[in-house]
């Protein structure tokens, strides 16, 4: 038995240090007093500094965060109206638009992308920001749909008809009763529209003007030549804030599922 | 019977009333999803012009070979994600609470780093002067050449895509609980044939998911073939790039060979059968 969790133990280990290697790297030669990518030449913090007073990154990062949290918003609203319209829909209209829904997830990016690129070319449209937001949202909105549509099928529909019976009118019921039980759904279905779309590089590539580089973009046209190690210092902040937000939420999820088996021991002995 | 009738049309209208919040994006849906799917098969089938021709679909068998070859490299690096995650979502599996959680964390977390970056980084360790050969000529050892082969690129692809089989597998077989298992000890199964004969056939779906999300993403790829397999291993995606932002704009080929990965794509997915969205939380990108 102990053989295999030692085993067990090794086997994560080495899939671990796998998945780390690159980001080890580029963090380490984040603070590469040289701009070579594989030459170490003594500890420096100066690409942090650099980082704030680089126009194009900057703006590129401001970019990125306005389409994100524009198509995000947009997507939530149109998804869980979506939701909400398809759970009272007849089943054949509904498995026939659930298919429409979860093309854009199954089709690879590549063809998401040309295809919009031939859309937005054939109506004319300018490409640039409006055109980053078009695309960012119709990526997104399939995920939202698909995070609130359980949350809508599992929720007692009494509560609802209650509200009615309570005096409510559809509408009220609807804001009061229904968007509170399904909001799980709708936020986790937010945070990913917000993530896709700031982690986007596949749709984004065929959809963006020149002027209107988000920082996927920058980092890609940085990769044809050299990647300043200013983008490294960047994404080492970034991966740091992630793993902090997760790490706290880890340890309090675990906290409460302790004091969740600690009430239930009371209730046991309670008894 | 006037009444009921009135009734009935009352309750029809409120039924098509309480179905209105999905009509925008159902109109949505239409305009960006189905039109643009439309447009790509109209331009494979018309010329610059805008004449009917099968032309570039013809033109488009030019480019099997390139097309086997991303097929073939998308299977391998397939089929590798399917033998390094197996064991290590079983093994999470059968962990509890904080431990599960912070190793399903340690497996999502590298996707919080853009991707191209992390391409990027393996430049850096496979380079001929690279991390990897420094540290073997420091030992006494001949360099290896390892960037711009199709070994790269198959890294490449079993790299970043891999969590998106570990994601599936472990949501699956976390599902088959302890008792199963130890039903089949009790039965007298050894730990071998408890995996052949109770945790495979029961994390088949989760295999055929993460097949998809795997397959699909890395036969269609461009990224990773540009920067780990030089110029030499070209892909499918390639391909389609240089017809529509490259120096071959040819939007009515670029559209043909489109087509063409699409039907590969869906094939794939019918022979892996219905594939479980649900389990598709970490999404195909």
């Amino acid at each position: 038995m102990k053989k295999h969790k030692i085993l067990s133990n090794a086997y994560t280990a080495l899939v671990m240090a796998f998945l780390y290697a690159p980001i080890i790297v580029l963090m380490i030669f984040s603070f590469n007093d040289s701009k070579s990518r594989n030459t170490w030449s003594g500890f420096t913090l100066r690409w942090y500094q650099d980082l704030f007073h680089d126009e194009e990154i900057i703006q590129a990062l401001m970019l990125t965060l306005v389409v994100a949290v524009v198509s995000a918003v947009f997507a939530t609203l149109l998804g869980t109206a979506a939701a909400i319209g398809l759970n009272k829909m007849n089943k054949r209209l509904r498995s026939v638009f659930m298919t429409l829904n979860y093309l854009p997830m199954v089709n690879p990016d590549i063809i998401t992308g040309v295809s919009l690129m031939l859309l937005f070319t054939y109506l004319r449209l300018k490409f640039g920001v409006t055109t980053l937001i078009l695309a960012h949202i119709t990526f997104s909105v399939p995920y939202v749909v698909l995070n609130v549509m359980p949350k809508l099928r599992s929720m007692d529909k009494h509560i609802y008809e209650a509200a009615l019976d309570l005096g409510c009118s559809p509408l009220t019921a609807y804001f009061k009763v229904v968007i509170p039980e399904i909001m799980p759904g709708i936020m986790s279905g937010f945070l990913m529209a917000l993530t896709f779309s700031m982690d986007d590089f596949v749709v984004s590539y065929f959809v963006n003007g020149s002027s209107s580089q988000t920082l996927p973009l920058v980092v890609y046209s940085q990769t044809r030549r050299r990647v300043t190690p200013k983008i490294n210092a960047l994404s080492t902040i970034i991966f740091i804030v992630v793993l902090g937000i997760l790490v706290i939420n880890n340890i309090y999820s675990a906290r409460k599922e302790q004091q969740l088996l600690a009430g239930n021991r009371a209730k046991k002995e309670g008894h | 019977m006037k009444n009921s009738i009135a009734d009935n049309n009352k309750s029809k209208f409120q039924k098509i009333l309480g179905t209105a919040p999905a009509f925008p994006y159902m109109a949505w849906a239409i305009v960006f999803i189905a039109i643009p799917l439309g447009l790509i098969v109209y331009f494979a089938l018309t010329d610059s012009a805008g004449s009917f021709t099968i032309d570039n679909i013809a033109r488009a068998g030019e480019h099997m070979s390139v097309l086997f070859r991303s097929i073939k490299l998308a299977a391998i690096a397939t089929a590798l994600c399917v033998v390094i995650a197996y064991p290590l979502a079983y093994i999470i599996s059968r962990k509890q609470g904080f431990r599960r959680n912070t190793l399903v964390m340690l497996c999502m977390l590298p996707m919080w780093m853009n991707f191209l970056l992390r391409t990027y980084a393996w430049m850096t360790i496979l380079e001929n002067n690279g991390l990897i050969n420094r540290l073997l000529m420091l030992l006494g050892f001949e360099p290896i050449r390892m960037i711009n082969t199709q070994g790269a690129v198959i890294l490449g692809m079993v790299y970043n895509y891999i969590p998106f089989m570990i994601l599936p597998l472990y949501t699956i077989m976390s599902k088959i609980g302890n008792d199963v298992i130890e039903a089949a000890q009790d039965l007298g199964a050894n730990s071998l044939e408890v995996i052949a004969r109770v945790v495979l056939p029961l994390s088949l779906p989760g295999i055929s998911s993460g097949i998809t999300m795997v397959f699909v993403p890395s036969v269609s790829t461009f990224v990773i073939s540009k920067m780990l397999g030089g110029g030499t291993n070209q892909l499918i995606g390639d391909i389609i790039d240089l017809q529509f932002l490259g120096n071959t704009y040819n939007p009515n080929l670029g559209s043909a060979i489109s087509l063409v990965l699409m039907v590969v794509v869906l094939l794939c997915m019918s022979i892996m059968g219905d594939t479980e969205v649900e389990t598709m939380g970490g999404r195909i990108r």
